[in-house]
């Protein structure tokens, strides 16, 4: 297998204190994950399933209290060869990330210094990694701009001058810049307008397809999940509870979650009656015991209330997190 | 067809910048409508098309620059009116964490609207009336007595936004952008409850939009804006058939929840100034079927027999 990055049993969350003791917010429990050359991995769940604290423990550079990782390990694989980032020194994490993996956080259309130019960003981050002369650095950022099909003039330009759209698609190119084997994009196209997000979707795709490098890409957007990823992984409450190929994920969803959020998209041109998903989303403060999803499932069983099911095969590319699936 | 609200050639312009170098933004030109009791009228559009200031100027937020704006005949707009415009018109805010102050209760809200508007005359005769109303959007009184708004999660907080903006029987509801904050689990029990209460309380509902999937879902009117303009208006099937340039760019923009379906072809995106300063069509400068005289003459109106409106030199 051509594994890039490996999550095994990762535990992160959030640790907060207050005059009345401490409280732990488990963002992601248990995660295992295999990320491979070559694909582009979705993430998809709800706001507060954990996506994007398990995108920032992927990203180990980003984790930074309140968060913290309460167990597991990742593996990164530069130079096929295994190294597990936790047990790694200081300067040498520093140097995988941005060169190995990089990152493109959320509402990152605002990275940019607002009262300098574009180029100084890039300058700035070029500069911190390699060293070379200026004149070169902007020559290597002008193609690089010009490589994705922007036009190198908007380097010229001040953040407040320049679209949503195109700040994003700027983002996306500042943090491919060192050509990272794996890109971790969380929620890119929120906040963007219909054709701009089409635009930063055709963007990120375009990447991946010239370098053969890996996306991992998290958004809550069913529809986006569809156009773009090859894989994808279904998050509720801190867990992945349904993993396998896009395309068998939104043709046969095995967790009734899944089916709900499939079933629930709306569709040009059919004006069939959608259900939304039943009850609320769970607090992490207050998870239902078992399956977490139970309270808002129509087939829980006496099970699901008992005991958590974990992630487990049901075909060789198909993991579903259901008692209703594996059963005992 | 009779008109529980008429917009005729509204336009607003925003000037920017300083006194000696001002740039004026036509934010929306004249856009006219109308809204039948008891229907569902999409606005559609990017940002900056400018369907919020539309919505704006219908609350009362925003003065016109040009235009008026019709209830039931009668200009209520203007001042000294305010209150009996709100009492009709009611709004129902994008975000709904924003919506409520986080330090105050959620049923404080309530209260305040329903004494703001002399409803009721005792506490009991109030609370009864916030009961009634909560229970149309499907929560009870229980169940946001003594919460503050962090407690709640987005649906029931947007749930209870719409419950507050029903108390005082509004014949509108203005609704921003009302389910793009809202989780996706819950966003399809949020859209299925704005047509629940228009079939049961008869209440016409102007629903601002993005997402031209859940518009389609709703609506039975849909109005595609572009750069304060109006350029395709009609019933849900202009999506299926659109007829101007625009739409079918907005649609093939669309994500579809298809993974069989993957299609590649290109968008193209001006920077907003540019297509605001245009002279004629402001889509012309990206329509990949543009004619010479779209650049310089803005295009008329064109009116259907399906009662479908297109803006479009290729149609006039």
């Amino acid at each position: 297998m051509n594994l890039l990055l490996r999550l095994e049993n990762l535990k992160a969350g959030y640790l907060l204190r207050s005059p009345n003791g401490c409280k732990i917010i488990p963002a992601v429990d248990e995660v295992n994950l295999d990320v491979l050359n070559n694909e582009i991995y979705g993430v998809a769940g709800e706001s507060g399933s954990g996506k994007s604290t398990l995108l920032k423990a992927m990203f180990v550079t980003a984790v930074e209290p309140p968060l913290r990782i309460f167990g597991g390990k990742v593996y990164y694989y530069p130079q096929g060869q295994e190294v597990n980032i936790f047990a790694l020194p200081e300067p040498e994490k520093k140097k995988l990330s941005w060169q190995y993996i990089s990152y493109i956080p959320q509402g990152s259309m605002s990275v940019f210094n607002p009262t300098r130019r574009i180029k100084t960003t890039f300058l700035d981050f070029f500069r911190s990694h390699t060293e070379r002369g200026e004149k070169e650095l902007l020559e290597t950022t002008r193609e690089h701009i010009r490589a994705l099909g922007l036009n190198p003039g908007v380097l010229d330009a001040y953040p407040h001058q320049l679209s949503g759209g195109m700040r994003q698609r700027l983002a996306i190119a500042l943090a491919t810049l060192l050509k990272p084997k794996v890109i971790l994009a969380d929620e890119p196209t929120t906040a963007l307008d219909v054709v701009a997000q089409k635009a930063v979707i055709q963007l990120l795709k375009e990447i991946q397809k010239e370098s053969h490098n890996t996306v991992v890409l998290v958004t809550h957007d069913m529809g986006v999940h569809a156009n773009i990823t090859t894989r994808m992984a279904i998050m509720y409450a801190g867990r992945i509870v349904e993993e396998g190929p896009t395309q068998d994920i939104f043709k046969e969803p095995l967790h009734p979650y899944t089916k709900y959020l499939i079933d629930s998209l709306p569709r040009i041109g059919d004006k069939q009656v959608r259900e939304g998903v039943p009850g609320n989303p769970p607090s992490f403060l207050n998870l239902p015991a078992g399956c977490a999803f139970h309270p808002r499932c129509p087939y829980a069983l006496e099970l699901c209330k008992k005991e958590t099911p974990s992630l487990v095969s049901v075909s060789a590319e198909r993991k579903v997190a259901c008692w209703l699936r594996s059963g005992r | 067809m009779q008109k529980l609200l008429e917009v005729r050639n509204l336009t607003k312009i925003f000037t920017l910048g300083s006194f000696a170098a001002r740039t004026k933004i036509v934010a929306v030109e004249k856009v006219s409508f109308s809204i039948a009791p008891g229907e569902i009228f999409t606005i559609a559009g990017e940002s900056g098309c400018g369907k919020t200031t539309t919505a704006r100027i219908i609350l009362g937020f925003e003065h016109p620059t040009k235009g008026e704006i019709l209830y039931k005949g009668q200009n209520l707009q203007y001042p000294g009116n305010r209150k009996a415009w709100f009492k009709e018109v009611q709004a129902v805010f994008q975000n709904p964490f924003e919506t409520f102050n986080p330090l105050k209760k959620i049923e404080n809200y309530f209260f305040a609207t329903v004494y703001n508007y002399g409803l009721a005359k005792t506490r009991a005769q109030a609370q009864e009336l916030i009961e009634d109303k909560l229970k149309a959007v499907g929560l009870a009184f229980a169940e946001i007595e003594g919460k503050y708004p962090g407690e709640l999660s987005g649906g029931q907080l947007q749930r209870a936004s719409i419950a507050r903006s029903l108390l005082t029987n509004p014949s509108l509801l203005v609704a921003d952008e009302p389910v793009s904050m809202v989780d996706a689990s819950l966003r399809m029990s949020i859209v299925n409850l704005f047509r629940k209460l228009r079939d049961t309380l008869g209440v016409s509902i102007i629903y601002i939009t993005h997402d031209l999937a859940t518009a389609y879902y709703i609506s039975d009117r849909i109005a595609i804006m572009l750069r304060g303009n109006i350029v395709e208006m009609g019933t849900p099937e202009i999506l299926v058939q659109p007829r101007h340039p625009y739409t079918r760019i907005l649609l093939h923009s669309v994500p579809k929840p298809d993974p069989g379906v993957k299609d590649d072809a290109p968008v193209r995106i001006l920077e907003e100034q540019e297509e605001y300063l245009l002279e004629g069509c402001k889509f012309a400068g990206r329509c990949p079927e543009a004619l010479a005289i779209c650049k310089h003459r803005p295009p008329q109106e064109k009116i259907y027999s399906d009662g479908t409106m297109v803006r479009c030199h290729k149609y006039s």
